[in-house]
């Protein structure tokens, strides 16, 4: 008998630290499988956020930075600068990429930044326990919308996706989701599509996760993933909103 | 000696660091700095650089934090509402120890203040104007000769210490023509950089650069092993220009551009019998503290002559300890202060008993 | 035939792959804990196994390994 599926060499043999049945860790070994099936682990560098993922740098194989709350496409930027030839790429929460770090992410993206951005949007800030998050939902209760989020206190969550489709230095724009086997295998073409369009020198990618928090919805793991799939992707339609046809 | 040119300060600034062997720069256009970013857009893609102006200031320090982290020598320049933004990531690169030059020509403040010369960023500079227990080595030129001379410096005290080493002029030496002679070629320290961010190649362990340290013990050694760095600075890297001190009735301490005007006020006393020495901090920090120890008893008293409401002179206070009253002289707003009226506070300090 | 295995110290008890394995074979051991203090997951009926490595496929945290 063949090992037909083992931890990647990208993902260190560590344990990591997320709650049990938190998606960041499917995420992270689809990364890793990417970055091992491209053969590019030697030549990336990726960037932490600030976040439940804030050390995620003590996960992946590849040269990593950690940079400050939602300046990662800056760092990342910085980053591919001076090693145009190297894969370079960032892994941001909705808190990182969508609040604080809106800027930078708009503006790596419309400078055409040739980096792959991974964009996990579990609707809530984790790390900090609960708190409402730019993609939270209207009516969803966190730790700072106790009475659930009202449009008219707390406004309207942020399609990113949608958003930064309209950037012409965006050039692959996907949203996918973890919700049962076949997204979470979807999720990872969509993930080795972008950096094959990084390698490929084509401009910027991204793709958004959608994900769970498990501990801070007060759910369990597969009943977390069900309630993604019932409330979020109404609000966050999966699909491919731009590059779905380019040749890599 | 090399080439001897007219130049603008701000340009000067840029055209060292192309030779200290600066390839990357990130950048946002304010006032009285942005000629650093004309300068580098038109160079930058003439070496194969990269230029960038930025978002923000705040997404520009952090595009140094990459760039530096990933091994490469790299500059950002600002203006002291926009060097503000860029404290944070000003503590993440002392904290990531990442070696980087940041160049502040400040502007009176606060807030949107003017755009006129100032030196009320002192503190903020020296002092740390980002969270934590860190230094900068700060650089104050007082010439456009020291522009250049100071800035290639910069490049090489960042690496020989890894650590963010900020020039600190003002909008006069920013915006003024002065000659300056450059040389053949620049002393660039070569340092191996094997804790970069370059792609492991599957031949080393991955690098990684991160100032956090969630586990107590080993963040406390992080800043304990910060701080000696500090020290060994501390005693090697102090410069300072002392002048007319032996004998002086009274010692003045300034820098940058204010130093030029104490040296025409130095001959004015001499014409009325009144021996002026000064104390010109060319490092902010390491504060020359040896300068004034040595002097402390010499004068009858030290007069701080500063563009703020007296920021600086705190630190001369310190160094003197006690020994002499330490006595300051100040202009805000952007306003200069005359020969004059500082001529008339040492008189009135001299002639005080 | 296929055959799994379960780095049981690596297991946080999430269940997710429970909840996937189209055999139903994948259950958790609620007989012993490991040192994190979770009820580890396993298989029992092993030669029930297809190695479609469905439960390995969302585990978070790397804990199966499948043979085939």
């Amino acid at each position: 008998m063949a090992v037909v599926f083992k931890r990647p060499h990208a993902l260190r043999d560590v344990p990591m630290h997320y709650c049990p049945g938190c998606t960041h860790g499917i995420i992270h070994r689809l990364i890793a499988e990417v970055l091992d099936e491209l053969d590019i682990e030697g030549k990336t560098i990726g960037v932490s956020p600030v976040g439940c993922t804030y050390n995620n740098y003590e996960y992946f194989n590849c040269d990593m930075q950690q940079a400050a709350h939602g300046r990662a496409p800056a760092v990342a930027t910085g980053i591919k600068r001076v090693h145009p030839d190297k894969v370079v790429f960032t892994y941001q929460g909705d808190g990182d990429l969508a609040a604080i770090g809106t800027a930078e992410i708009v503006h790596a993206a419309t400078r055409g930044e040739k980096i792959t951005t991974i964009f996990v949007n579990n609707a809530i800030y984790g790390m900090t326990s609960g708190q409402m998050a730019p993609t939270t939902l209207i009516n969803q209760v966190t730790t700072t919308t106790p009475y659930g989020r009202k449009p008219e206190l707390h406004g309207y969550p942020i399609r990113v996706c949608e958003l930064l489709s309209t950037l012409d230095g965006a050039v692959f724009v996907e949203r996918v989701s973890m919700h049962d086997i076949k997204n979470i295998m979807n999720a990872k073409k969509a993930i080795k599509k972008a950096f094959q369009v990084q390698i490929a020198g084509k401009g910027f990618s991204i793709v958004e996760v959608l994900s769970t928090c498990p501990t801070n919805w007060g759910k369990s793991p597969d009943e977390a993933l069900k309630w993604l799939k019932d409330n979020m992707i109404p609000m966050y339609p999966l699909g491919n909103f731009k590059g779905k046809d380019l040749e890599v | 000696m090399g080439e001897k040119l007219l130049m603008k300060g701000n340009e000067v600034i840029a055209e060292a660091a192309l030779r200290a062997g600066c390839r990357c720069y990130f950048g946002y256009p304010i006032t009285p700095q942005t000629e650093i970013a004309h300068y580098l857009a038109k160079k930058m893609p003439q070496v194969g650089g990269t230029f960038i102006q930025a978002e923000s200031e705040i997404a520009a320090i952090n595009m140094v934090y990459g760039a530096a982290g990933a091994g490469a020598r790299v500059m950002t320049s600002s203006s002291s509402p926009g060097i503000s933004l860029k404290q944070e990531g000003i503590s993440y690169i002392s904290g990531a120890e990442l070696p980087a030059v940041i160049v502040n020509i400040v502007r009176c403040g606060p807030g949107l203040g003017g755009i006129l010369p100032a030196q009320c960023d002192y503190f903020q500079a020296v002092k740390g104007g980002g969270h934590g227990d860190y230094k900068m080595v700060v650089l104050a030129p007082s010439s456009v000769q020291e522009l250049y001379e100071l800035t290639v410096e910069a490049f090489n005290i960042a690496d020989r210490y890894r650590i963010l080493t900020m020039i600190m002029g003002d909008g006069i030496l920013g915006q003024m023509m002065e000659t300056v002679e450059f040389r053949d070629e620049e002393e660039i320290i070569k340092v191996d950089k094997d804790w970069a961010t370059t792609g492991t190649e599957m031949k080393r362990d991955h690098n990684t650069i991160t100032s956090i340290y969630i586990n107590p013990e080993v963040l406390e050694k992080h800043n304990q092993k910060l701080q000696a760095k500090y020290r060994k600075i501390e005693e090697n890297e102090v410069r300072v220009e002392t002048f007319n001190c032996d004998g002086a009735d009274i010692i003045v301490a300034a820098y940058g551009t204010v130093a030029r005007i104490i040296k025409n006020v130095i001959k004015m006393a001499e014409k009325e019998g009144i021996k002026v020495g000064l104390i010109r901090p060319i490092t902010l920090w390491p504060f020359p503290v040896a300068a004034f120890e040595k002097y402390s008893e010499v004068p009858k008293a030290f007069l701080s002559v500063e563009l703020n409401a007296g920021q600086m002179v705190e630190d001369v206070r310190l160094a003197v300890n006690g020994k002499r009253p330490v006595y300051f002289h100040g202009r805000m707003g952007g306003m200069l202060p005359t020969q004059k009226e500082i001529l008339d506070k040492i008189k009135e300090i001299v002639k005080g008993d | 035939m296929a055959r799994v295995t379960f780095i049981e110290e690596r297991c946080k008890g999430c269940k997710l792959c429970t909840t996937v394995c189209p055999k139903k074979i994948v259950i958790m051991r609620t007989d012993k804990l490991n040192q994190k203090g979770f009820h580890p997951a396993g298989v029992d009926e092993m030669d029930k196994c297809i190695g479609c490595a469905f439960c390995a496929t969302i585990c978070p945290d790397c804990v199966i390994e499948v043979e085939k």
